[in-house]
């Protein structure tokens, strides 16, 4: 086991160095540079955008500037934005309560809808409540998050005037009051981004219950007997749940991550719109980090998730 | 009535012998507007410097008790040093905290703020050679800290700024100018040539003061370190509370504000992120936010939240203007690797006849009607703002079949599949632009009248990144100009034509040997131009000033190589209950003091 730990790390270390030479590279050939407002205001000089430029150290060739970011970063120094001139770990870390509570919130949430109604319509396929089910899961998944953010907007912020769109992450209230306005505002976002991660995992619930409920096994539970609801949870969920918690595990860096979309949608100061906002201003320090972190999460989970697989399922051995 | 009929009437002005209310009736007369009567007499000096009215009243009679002023802002500050604002919304945003001299009103004139008045011959700031200006500073001001406000701070913030080691963005207004402390309350600021346009360093978005007892210690290469960066101390209405990068900023009223009875606001929010359209929403439909800034939203549909009553439009005028540029040169032929070479001549533009055409082929009262609205008064005109500086001589008209009848008479000839043809140079175009709906559907009416005329017009739309950055190795961008005609909106940012006017002079050509950093993209060369705008730059009689302009902005519509279609005012949102005071030519919060809301 410790053995396969050690293998895995290191292998993780080239595909990290690897995915840092890409996005750098993509980053470099991608076109613009934070200071392009200043081109267009003649009351700037182009010699002091230049300056700017060259004080930032943007006209080195690309391969020294990957090489000064890789020993900075290797030394802990994650460098700061162009645009707002602060240290990038900080920008991170003002991002991550909010980015925890809404997008944590909202898989949460996805997970007490998934896993009841999959297997309530795994173990009852093709009634009334499977085809309702199903149903809504299709709708729930195709429905892109903008769309559904944008309907949520119109009817429970504009006709009904319930909720506000505009997330304040900073609420002058105290008490009872302060929870209930954060909770007022983290409806919607929630909801957009539990329901549509409900309804993919909903399906994939559903179809690994159903594959189990088929089993054997569970006719012998059966007939030994075994009351219906105990022959269910002790004994088809707990085995169908094996590929649903690495699935799981895997949707874990997102949470991280952030949602682009939605946080843009509702001003959710995430990391998802600190990300697109520096993509936007071309600000190569924060999409750096904020990438690296993400493909150092993306790899740690999938580590973790194969791990988990082995604790889970004995018949997996990594010796 | 000529110059010196109007320098006459207003020499009576001065000396008394002519009431004001009887200049502007004669000026009404000749069909001079009220304003801009005003504007020359505020020009030559005969106004109060400071023209009256140029700000709405102020009607609270204490401070504070406001409450809450939310606004929402779609793009996000992300710091809080003047210095360092790298476009409007940091300017913006530092501009709720820090202070400059004075700003820029509606009207195109100075409004003092931590200047005790604004400089002019009469009250001896400005010398007579335009050599010199000196600042009389507001007494009794103090820092948020509590620190007092003095001539040392103003003559720090030149040095901050031309520091090179500091990399300030503001830099450009502060490198060639001198700053001398005169007293602990007077600077003078000193030009080596006579400046006609004076005010830029310490006045307006550039000139906002930050402290030197807080920034001295980071006046170099550590400039980055400096904890006020981001937790601003400056003179304003509002002081500090908090800010997260990229996302809200907080502020509170000061209580020893420079200023009576201002602000009236408790606190101050300023929320961004996001999109405009929804930005517009929150203001106008739902009302939960007072203001909302630069609403780039079709108009039909800001017409139609405005009918919820909750909320309205401002249109503020301003200098942007959406324009369409013909090509001097020709980017087709590459000499020494670089297409549109100064050397070449556009083969069909160079014949005025097609450039006439051109003109006569664009439908502005379309433009206006049904792309662009309220946000898009179309205009002949290059300069169209302030007032004073707008030609009077331009006009506009769509007109196919005369656009068809020029091209006959120049002898461009129909050929088979109907695009005009003359010495094998046949009449089809590229057209680029950004990708903006309201530019593709600009395009696609320029097209249709075109081929009617017997001219093809291939439409390109370049992603607005590309098309505006300044990538060297990219064949697209608008500075290299590699088609053969484009059209994009320039803006006017301050309310002198300076700035502005330079962007047809010879020796700012755009070109392979400036990394095409200059600012005639066009490529334009008129020797009349370059004299005028020489002129300009140093004549001090304002009247004899505006004229050069006026002259600058007829010549270079009147060569067609430049086609303006619609104005660019700025365009926002408030609730119906918020008084403010907004300016196109300074940030939205150069007059934050004096905002208030109606009850």
């Amino acid at each position: 086991m410790a053995q396969y730990l050690l293998r895995r790390l290191l292998i993780a270390i080239p595909s990290l160095l690897g995915i840092s030479v890409i996005l750098f590279t993509v980053l470099a050939l991608a076109p613009g540079d934070p200071f392009e407002e200043l081109a267009t205001n003649p009351a700037i000089p182009p010699e002091v955008r230049l300056a700017l430029r060259a004080s930032l150290g943007i006209d080195d060739p690309v391969h020294i500037r990957y090489f000064r970011w890789l020993t900075s970063m290797l030394q802990g120094e994650w460098g700061f934005s162009f645009v707002s001139r602060v240290d990038v770990d900080q920008l991170i870390l003002q991002r991550l309560p909010v980015t925890l509570i809404v997008i944590g919130s909202s898989q949460i949430l996805a997970l007490a809808i998934a896993l009841p109604v999959g297997i309530m319509a795994a173990t009852r396929p093709y009634s009334i409540f499977d085809q309702v089910a199903n149903t809504l899961a299709f709708v729930g998944f195709s429905l892109p998050t903008f769309f559904t953010g944008l309907l949520l907007i119109m009817l429970f912020s504009i006709h009904l005037d319930w909720l506000p769109f505009v997330y304040r992450a900073q609420i002058d209230a105290t008490g009872w009051q302060w929870w209930w306005e954060h909770i007022k505002q983290s409806i919607m976002p929630i909801t957009v981004l539990g329901l549509f991660q409900g309804a993919a995992w909903t399906r994939f619930v559903r179809s690994a219950v159903l594959d189990v409920v088929r089993l054997d096994y569970v006719t012998t539970a059966r007939a030994k007997g075994i009351p219906e609801r105990r022959v269910i949870n002790r004994h088809v969920v707990r085995n169908a749940l094996i590929p649903v918690v690495t699935l799981v595990a895997l949707q874990m860096p997102a949470v991280f991550g952030g949602a682009i979309v939605t946080e843009q949608i509702f001003r959710v100061p995430g990391i998802g719109s600190l990300l697109i906002s520096a993509v936007l201003a071309n600000d190569t320090p924060v999409i750096m980090a904020v990438t690296f972190v993400f493909a150092c999460l993306v790899i740690f989970f999938n580590l973790l998730a194969d791990v988990i697989y082995g604790w889970l399922d004995p018949r997996i051995s990594y010796s | 009535m000529g110059e010196d009929d109007l320098r006459q009437m207003i020499g009576r002005v001065k000396n008394g012998s002519l009431s004001r209310r009887g200049f502007m009736r004669r000026m009404a007369a000749v069909g001079l507007t009220a304003p801009m009567a005003t504007q020359l007499l505020a020009i030559a000096g005969a106004g109060s410097a400071q023209a009256q009215g140029s700000v709405p009243a102020y009607r609270p009679t204490r401070r504070g008790g406001g409450g809450q002023l939310k606004v929402l802002y779609w793009q996000a500050s992300t710091l809080l040093n003047p210095h360092f604002a790298v476009g409007t919304t940091n300017q913006d945003a530092s501009r709720v905290f820090y202070e400059p001299l004075a700003g820029w009103a509606a009207d195109g004139t100075l409004h003092p703020v931590l200047a005790a008045e604004i400089p002019s011959i009469e009250n001896g700031g400005l010398s007579a050679d335009g050599r010199s200006v000196t600042w009389k500073l507001k007494r009794g001001v103090k820092w948020h800290d509590g620190q007092d406000f003095s001539a040392d701070d103003v003559i720090f913030n030149w040095e901050y700024s031309r520091n090179p080691a500091v990399a300030a963005v503001t830099s450009g207004s502060y490198r060639d100018v001198n700053a001398v402390k005169v007293d602990d309350h007077t600077v003078r600021v000193e030009f080596a040539q006579p400046t006609p346009f004076w005010a830029d360093a310490f006045v307006a978005a550039t000139g906002q003061l930050i402290p030197k007892h807080l920034f001295q210690a980071f006046n170099g290469a550590n400039s980055r370190d400096a904890p006020t960066n981001l937790r601003p101390v400056g003179t304003g209405a509002y002081r500090f509370v908090s800010f997260l990068p990229g996302d809200t900023l907080r502020a509170e009223l000061n209580p020893n504000y420079h200023m009576n009875n201002r602000p009236f606001f408790d606190t101050l929010e300023v929320k961004g992120g996001g999109d405009a359209v929804s930005a517009a929403r929150a203001v106008l439909q739902t009302g939960d936010f007072d203001y909302a800034w630069n609403l780039q939203v079709e108009d039909e549909l800001l017409k139609r939240l405005e009918a919820a009553n909750r909320g309205r439009v401002n249109i503020v005028e301003s200098g942007g203007i959406e324009f369409v540029q013909l090509n001097c040169t020709d980017p087709n032929r590459e000499i020494d690797g670089e297409r549109s070479h100064i050397s070449t001549q556009h083969p069909a533009f160079s014949d005025p006849a097609v450039r006439q055409a051109m003109a006569l082929l664009i439908d502005r009262n379309a433009l206006e009607q049904f792309i662009y609205g309220r946000g898009g008064p179309a205009t002949a005109n290059f300069l169209n703002n302030p007032p004073r500086f707008t030609s009077r001589n331009m006009r506009w008209e769509f007109n196919i079949a005369r656009a068809n009848e020029i091209l006959d008479a120049a002898g461009w000839v129909r050929g088979r599949d109907g695009i005009r043809a003359k010495n094998n140079v046949r009449l089809r175009f590229i057209y680029q632009t950004s990708v903006n709906a309201p530019r593709q559907r600009t395009q696609a009416v320029y097209k249709q009248a075109a081929q009617r005329a017997g001219i093809d017009l291939e439409l390109k739309s370049v992603t607005a990144s590309v098309f505006f950055s300044s990538d060297v190795a990219n064949p697209d961008t608008f500075t290299k100009f590699y088609a053969d005609m484009q059209m994009y909106t320039t803006t006017m940012p301050q309310a002198d034509p300076q700035r502005f006017m330079n962007q047809y002079v010879s020796w700012e050509l755009s070109t392979r040997a400036n990394s095409w950093q200059g600012r005639n993209i066009v490529r334009w060369r008129n020797d009349e131009y370059d004299a005028a705008f020489r002129a300009a730059e140093s004549e001090i009689d304002p009247v004899k000033r505006a004229a050069l302009f006026i002259r600058m902005n007829d010549l270079i519509v009147g060569s067609n190589h430049i086609i303006p279609l619609v104005k660019r005012p700025t365009v926002s949102g408030s609730v119906n209950n918020l008084r403010h005071v907004l300016s196109g030519w300074d940030g939205t919060f150069w007059a934050l003091q004096d905002w208030w809301r109606e009850t």
